[in-house]
């Protein structure tokens, strides 16, 4: 079965995070998470994301467009990446999303896919 | 009886009384009240309502002399009601015997102890094996299924659902309620054991994560192996999982520094080992040897043995150790027992040999963090540096516990440089 792994990460961690250098002090935690989920086969998909103020929100109401800038990281905790796995079970996934830093650092959100639309 | 203390605040005696009634006796009841209807959801139904009623009735009259007879008395009422309600095809005679047993069972001696029967139910070979340690958690000691689901790394609602249906399985099959004979009973003792050793080797590893749920299940399990050396009379296995969880208890001031750091084994100080448990670990052992039964848990509490006279001589046996692992790797050849003996061959025969046990196992133990940590160790031993920091850091990747991770990310750094 396929499940999406979901990181929620606190906004002192996104100031650490440079896709260049590895040097902040989590990356090292990540770095060896993301090499020992992808070294066991299971990843199908993810990404991880650039902070939340690079983003932008936009909305369609009564014809008009709107947009926003992304939420800003002083809300408590923001999507900071995810995989997409495809694993026997539940148990399974819940075990990797407990291995991942932000288990004991921000959430990890672990849901199942929809099969694909016919 | 009076008591001659001032009298304030009755009702919060009486709430705590009946809590304390409760989580005294809730496998005790739990078990009596569904040893006949073999129904352990309405029994525990039955149980809460009674308890609600006596929230509500002893702060008014005062706490019953006997409180754990009056919530049996309350809760067979209500299963007595609700049988009313919901069955139609047995005999009332069934009934009539039930309010007869209401009226002599009020003395608290002649409550008979039904623990034994519920955990043997719980572990019944038609349950299925992941619900049987957490099904014994939740009748006999009456945890939560949301704290249950958090200890056993699972959702509540899949936690729930596995509970449920465990019980629907007890009740729709008919499970009988019973202490096997004795020609049955190592076997089905084995699995009653291997379930509280579920329910405590998920507390070991919980008990220095971050979330605290997780933190106290180490205390139930051995809680539920005392309740089963208790109850079951003497049987070796038993002796042997309850030496092996206190042992194993014995190290736990030492497996973190005044830092939080995690201590390998070998880098722990002997002297922070709680010297009461090992003792009675150590007795427990003894006793257990004497029916000349060895089994897979007393072999396992050997091995902690073995670790654990560090405390005396200041050194450890690995030729015992690997001995022993050999032996137990023939009963149980799990994933974790077969890497560690491969820890221990390395240190009585050399990192060589180790590492040619873990070249066999490699591909059953990809996703078992251990495997890389003791390879990553064995590397390094051996003279490979950049083979065992990869091996450092795969292992980090895979631990779940902040602290073990630091200590291998700290080892992986270390050797890469």
């Amino acid at each position: 079965m396929q499940y999406l792994i979901a990181f929620m990460e606190s906004p002192a961690t996104f100031e650490h995070r440079s896709p260049i250098d590895n040097s902040g002090p989590d990356m090292g935690a990540w770095y060896a998470y993301i090499g020992a989920i992808r070294a066991s086969g299971i990843v199908t998909g993810g990404a991880g994301l650039m902070p939340p103020s690079t983003g932008a929100v936009v909305t369609v109401r009564d014809g008009g467009r709107q947009v926003v800038d992304g939420p800003y990281p002083d809300s408590k905790e923001q999507l900071g990446g995810f995989f997409i796995v495809e694993v026997p079970d539940l148990d399974t996934a819940l075990e990797w999303a407990a291995r991942s830093p932000a288990a004991s650092d921000g959430s990890v959100i672990v849901r199942p896919l929809m099969p694909p639309m016919p | 009886m009076k008591t001659i203390d001032a009298p304030p605040a009755p009702g919060a005696n009486a709430r705590a009384a009946a809590e304390m009634a409760v989580r005294a006796s809730y496998g005790r009841l739990v078990a009596i009240l569904a040893a006949r209807s073999r129904n352990i959801a309405a029994a525990e139904d039955a149980l809460a309502d009674a308890l609600a009623a006596a929230l509500l009735r002893w702060p008014e009259d005062g706490v019953p002399d006997r409180p754990e007879a009056w919530l049996l008395v309350a809760a067979r009422r209500r299963l007595g009601q609700a049988a009313r309600h919901n069955r139609v095809h047995e005999a009332a005679a069934a009934e009539i015997r039930l309010l007869v047993d209401t009226m002599t069972e009020t003395d608290p001696a002649a409550i008979p102890d039904e623990r034994l029967k519920l955990m043997f139910v719980c572990a019944h070979p038609a349950i299925e094996p992941a619900a049987q340690a957490p099904l014994m958690l939740q009748s006999v000691l009456g945890l939560d299924a949301a704290r249950i689901a958090a200890s056993f790394l699972t959702s509540p609602a899949a936690m729930s659902q596995r509970l449920v249906r465990a019980k629907a399985r007890i009740r729709e099959a008919g499970l009988a309620f019973e202490v096997p004979g004795r020609d049955e009973l190592a076997g089905r003792l084995d699995a009653v054991l291997s379930a509280v050793y579920a329910a405590y080797g998920t507390g070991w590893d919980g008990a220095f994560g971050d979330d605290p749920r997780r933190a106290g299940l180490a205390e139930e399990a051995i809680w539920l192996g005392r309740l089963i050396v208790g109850l079951a009379g003497p049987q070796p296995e038993a002796l042997g999982l309850l030496a092996l969880m206190l042992a194993s208890e014995a190290r736990r001031p030492a497996r973190r520094d005044a830092a939080g750091r995690f201590v390998a084994l070998a880098d722990q100080h002997p002297a922070l080992w709680d010297g009461l448990l090992i003792d009675e670990a150590e007795d427990l052992l003894r006793r257990a040897a004497t029916f000349g039964r060895p089994g897979r848990f007393q072999i396992e509490a050997c091995i902690q043995s073995v670790h654990l006279s560090r405390r005396l001589t200041g050194r450890t046996d690995w030729t015992a150790l690997a001995g022993f692992y050999d032996l137990l790797v023939t009963l149980a050849p799990t994933v974790g027992n077969r890497v560690a003996r491969a820890a221990a061959i390395a240190e009585a025969d050399g990192p060589a040999a180790g590492l040619a046990v873990l070249d066999a196992l490699a591909a059953a133990a990809d996703a078992y963090q251990p495997y890389w940590a003791t390879r990553a160790h064995l590397l390094a031993r051996s003279g490979q540096p950049a083979e065992a920091a990869a091996s450092f850091l795969r292992a980090a990747g895979m631990a779940e516990d902040p602290a073990l991770r630091s200590y291998l990310l700290g080892r992986a750094a270390t050797l890469a440089s």
